[in-house]
């Protein structure tokens, strides 16, 4: 496997809430490598949306390391963390990812001009990008002027402008009904095929299923993965490092 | 469903030899349900045993014999397509089977058996998604692409049913306060085990 999008090695994370600490994850392990869809899934509270907020630097692990395209957030300073996370990394939300005042191709274009590109160039960007998930007609409009799993469709090209190739999606297709969510589904896995990593979280099995990978996470822990490629590795035992 | 049904169903589309018929069946369930050749032949016999088929002329050269659907096949084969199938869905009963023995049985680890359960599942569902993709990127053959997402259904249940079953298990086991608390989940893909 060529270099990894994404590393997380030993990640534990704990908040004291009252008089209790609360240990969102315990010891977790996991690589994201280039074309890889890993899904996440977990009952409530086991720690998935943590994980993907400590895996974009949204949120500090206690102890652990945390690479992103080979660099440790963790050393780096606030401000040089704050650029590999802007610059690598994408987000897709189950809703509110676009900005309502400003047209697909605008939302799509910003996280380009606040990396300091050009407007007319990083406007290019976002029209390639938007074709890549094949939405290239709904660069001109805007949020409430397209459906929920286009808005969703423009939040992934907004996600995987420019050079990022990193994409975080936490409940992406909650909002949606199930045809739809298929369809953000394999917008989402074309990307991946294409050379984009993504980490998603997931309730819905069906969902689930586009991963190359699940991985199981209950009480901060992966407990189990499953995959087709990962046969042997789910044999290993929980906490194992990889 | 048995064999005999779908060979008929084949056969209403015109006579065909037994290594046809093996080859549009599996064309048409995909890897689902891989048939042998001996399996269609000794159906064919039955079928004509019951004169639901007949042969449709003398054993070609290379000595192989085409059949055709007969009108009692026909109405055999309408009377199924009217009749809702009934469920006897013997791996799924199984696993429920398992489930309920592994709750009563001393010393099974359930939040393993279903995990473990949880994991083949989800390979599986991944495994028909993969497919489903390849079967829509390609000539789009609707009767394999129908199969597929029935199955895909089926797994999704499958995994609900099993997010229900360790919901309501750890519901049980926190009623109960004088047990300790459950233990750790173990090695993934571990068998459950008595202690």
């Amino acid at each position: 496997m060529s270099e990894p999008l994404l590393v997380l090695r030993d990640v534990h994370r704990s908040h004291v809430q009252g008089s209790t600490t609360v240990h969102a994850l315990r010891g977790v392990d996991l690589t994201v490598g280039p074309g890889e869809l890993v899904a996440v899934m977990g009952p409530s509270g086991s720690g998935k949306s943590t994980l993907l907020h400590v895996a974009g630097g949204l949120d500090t692990p206690t102890s652990g390391e945390v690479l992103v395209e080979g660099r440790d957030l963790a050393v780096l300073s606030a401000g040089a963390a704050a650029a590999v996370r802007r610059r690598s990394v994408g987000y897709v939300f189950q809703d509110l990812n676009l900005l309502p005042s400003l047209t697909a191709a605008e939302n799509v274009a910003l996280p380009r001009e606040l990396d300091g590109v050009r407007g007319r160039p990083a406007r290019a960007e976002a029209r390639a990008a938007l074709a890549e998930v094949g939405v290239a007609e709904l660069a001109d409009r805007f949020p409430d002027e397209m459906s929920g799993g286009q808005q969703q469709r423009v939040a992934i090209a907004r996600a995987l402008v420019g050079p990022r190739r990193l994409l975080l999606a936490d409940e992406p297709t909650g909002a949606l009904d199930s045809a739809t969510g298929e369809e953000v589904l394999r917008v989402l896995r074309a990307r991946c095929d294409a050379g984009a990593a993504a980490v998603l979280v997931t309730h819905e099995a069906r969902h689930a299923g586009w991963a190359d990978r699940v991985v199981f996470l209950r009480d901060g822990t992966v407990i189990d993965s499953s995959g087709p490629v990962a046969g042997a590795e789910s044999l290993l035992p929980s906490g194992g490092g990889r | 469903m048995s064999i005999r049904h779908g060979l008929l169903a084949l056969l209403e589309r015109g006579p065909r030899y037994g290594y046809q018929l093996r080859a549009e069946f599996e064309t048409a369930t995909g890897a689902t349900w891989p048939l042998n050749v001996g399996q269609v032949y000794t159906t064919l016999a039955r079928l004509e045993r019951d004169e639901l088929v007949a042969p449709a002329g003398e054993a070609d050269v290379e000595g192989r014999i085409t059949y055709r659907i007969t009108d009692p096949g026909r109405a055999e084969l309408a009377r199924w397509f009217r009749s809702p199938v009934t469920r006897q869905d013997a791996p799924r009963d199984e696993l429920a089977i398992k489930l309920a023995l592994a709750v009563t049985t001393p010393g099974v680890d359930v939040v393993a058996v279903v995990q473990t359960q949880r994991s083949a599942t989800m390979t599986t569902l991944q495994e028909l998604t993969r497919l489903r993709t390849r079967a829509d990127d390609g000539a789009g053959d609707l009767a394999w692409s129908l199969v597929l997402d029935a199955l895909v259904f089926r797994a999704e249940a499958e995994m609900r049913w099993l997010d229900h079953c360790e919901t309501r298990v750890a519901r049980a086991a926190a009623a109960r306060v004088d047990e300790p608390a459950a233990a750790p989940v173990p090695a993934p893909g571990a068998k459950a085990v008595r202690r």
